[in-house]
């Protein structure tokens, strides 16, 4: 590959892998230190989510992933006063800048929880209810993006004959695939998944893997998993975070997922990895 | 620590097992069942007071029960050919009681939404919901003066307002306590999954956290209408009592409680009478009320 001269030094200071040269980064963090009130809960963190790929963030439990990923679409100051130094931004915007529109910020970040979280009210309002926030559609408008979210989902065709039932009434799985499509119906360019398999059975978590995989093509997507395996089959790239005694998250090592899971540069990724610790 | 001597084993699988089927020993035996026994009398001496309150009323007011008496006006004392009834007091009732819930929901619920939602932890919220503790404390015959200063002095006239203002105030902390209890029970997570898909605070609080917790809100609700209709101390010197039907908002209304205190001590038989017929309509009217909300609302959580 015929190279210019100054091409080595360049990609020196570039160390993070470049998703594709030509797109930009979804989301872009760099140098974050994140507090919860006073306490320094994360530092040093920078990590680019590539569009059209999903970024996997691991590390042991108490490390500040689901934090790291709260920090993303600005969810965890609702339930704690938060301090951010460092940057992250949303396809070149500052989304710490004072004069964000939060709500505009979190339409365009969807995120799915940890546990599923449908709203007690039916199938339809569950996925109707993002799009009824932001602005007036027709009814025949609403069917029509609920339906494709529900597809974008792969539950549609189990929810079909029910869409005016209950949400509570689906099983765990579904519920979980409900909740993706709930977030799916208002389009975001970024998906967040916060462990979105752990409440859920081998088969369930199977289906939502596949539905990361298809989804994969749409919009950047950032998942937090406790499971190792399951980062290695449904990422790109991969962060590995950990903590040490001040018990601050700091994030060890970030590349993509072949690299962090055959040849990371640390020990500690490569003994978390190994399931030698954590 | 002697490393020749051997750890005695933690568990051992050499010893036969247990017996699984062993009868209790007899004085075991006889504690459970006197305990049981006692607990069923116990609970029927606590529901004895309820019982005996209701075949009372029943026994005593059923009697007097008719259409007329729902609906027509009461007769002077000794006019045995004319129809008697308090269907003034009932619409008198209904009339105040439904100002009152008009008055004290919106303040109640609005107030429980600030409390739980927009100003947890803040010093104001706590002086509230402080303030909120001790108003549902206050006697209600206190909330009667405080509404003939309040509104009567300054209208100069005796009026349904007044008594529904009365009542109002009566039912606002309950309405607040309630509420609030019941927003506070919504999980979190609803209104986190609200906010990530980008709802303002207002449209969450209306939109889910209002419409999960409506059961319950509607539950406290209904409590302090029970509690206000039964209500004859704040409106003994605000509504005051008519013989006849409401004329409106402003001017005296008769009222089932205020009826049932008249009547039950009045000197005439026929009247003690009436005030037994007068507590079982009130009774029926609020076992109604919550039985009809309550069908409501779970249609409502069904959808």
């Amino acid at each position: 590959m015929p190279s210019h001269p100054n091409q080595p030094s360049m990609q020196k200071v570039q160390p993070l892998p470049d998703a594709s040269a030509a797109a930009m980064p979804a989301m872009q963090v760099r140098n974050l230190n994140f507090y919860y009130g006073d306490r320094r809960v994360l530092e040093g963190i920078s990590i680019d989510v590539a569009q059209q790929c999903v970024t996997a963030i691991i590390g042991p439990s108490g490390c500040g992933k689901s934090t790291f990923l709260k920090a993303l679409n600005r969810i965890g100051e609702l339930e704690t006063q938060v301090k951010v130094e460092g940057t992250i931004e949303f396809f070149g915007q500052d989304i710490y800048n004072p004069r964000v529109n939060l709500n505009r910020l979190r339409r365009q970040i969807g995120m799915v929880f940890q546990k599923p979280n449908p709203f007690a009210m039916s199938v339809y309002d569950n996925v109707a209810y993002g799009v009824r926030v932001g602005n007036r559609r027709s009814r025949s408008e609403l069917d029509e993006i609920v339906e494709s979210a529900l597809r974008g989902a792969a539950l549609w065709d189990e929810v079909k004959d029910q869409l005016n039932k209950s949400a509570l009434g689906l099983s765990g799985g579904q519920q979980q695939r409900l909740c993706i499509a709930r977030a799916l119906a208002v389009k975001p360019k970024v998906l967040l998944m916060d462990e979105p398999c752990s409440a859920l059975d081998p088969i369930a978590t199977m289906k939502i893997e596949e539905l990361i995989h298809a989804l994969r093509s749409e919009l950047a997507i950032a998942i937090v998993t406790h499971n190792m395996q399951q980062a290695s089959r449904v990422s790109d790239f991969t962060a590995f975070f950990s903590t040490d005694e001040s018990r601050v998250g700091h994030m060890v090592e970030f590349g993509s997922t072949t690299h962090i899971f055959r040849t990371a540069h640390d020990a500690r990724t490569r003994d978390y990895v190994e399931g030698r610790f954590g | 620590m002697n490393p020749a001597r051997p750890t005695p084993p933690i568990a051992s699988l050499a010893d036969a097992p247990e017996e699984l089927s062993v009868p209790l020993p007899w004085r075991r035996r006889i504690f459970s069942h006197s305990m049981t026994t006692i607990a069923f009398l116990l609970t029927g001496l606590a529901l004895l007071p309820l019982f005996a309150i209701l075949i009372e009323i029943i026994r005593r007011g059923l009697p007097q029960l008719s259409w007329e008496t729902l609906t027509a006006l009461p007769a002077p004392v000794g006019m045995t050919d004319m129809a008697d009834g308090f269907g003034n007091a009932i619409v008198g009732t209904l009339l105040m009681v439904g100002v009152a819930t008009l008055i004290s929901v919106p303040i109640g619920v609005l107030t429980a939404v600030f409390l739980s939602e927009f100003g947890q932890g803040s010093t104001i919220a706590n002086a509230v919901r402080f303030l909120v503790t001790v108003l549902s404390g206050v006697p209600s015959i206190v909330v009667g003066v405080f509404a003939y200063g309040v509104i009567v002095l300054t209208t100069k006239e005796y009026s349904a307002l007044a008594g529904s203002f009365a009542l109002g105030v009566i039912m606002l902390p309950i309405v607040v306590l309630a509420t609030e209890g019941a927003l506070l029970l919504v999980p979190q997570s609803q209104r986190l999954a609200s906010a990530a898909l980008g709802a303002n605070r207002l449209q969450t609080t209306f939109r889910i956290v209002i419409a999960t917790a409506l059961p319950a809100i509607m539950t406290g609700i209904l409590l302090s209408i029970a509690r206000a209709a039964g209500e004859t101390a704040p409106l003994i010197f605000t509504a005051l009592f008519t013989e006849n039907f409401p004329r409106g908002l402003f001017s005296p209304a008769p009222s089932l409680s205020v009826l049932i205190y008249n009547y039950a001590n009045s000197p005439f038989v026929e009247q003690n009478q009436m005030a037994w017929t007068a507590a079982l309509v009130l009774l029926g009217l609020v076992l109604l009320l919550s039985v009809v909300s309550r069908v409501i609302t779970r249609k409502r959580s069904d959808a």
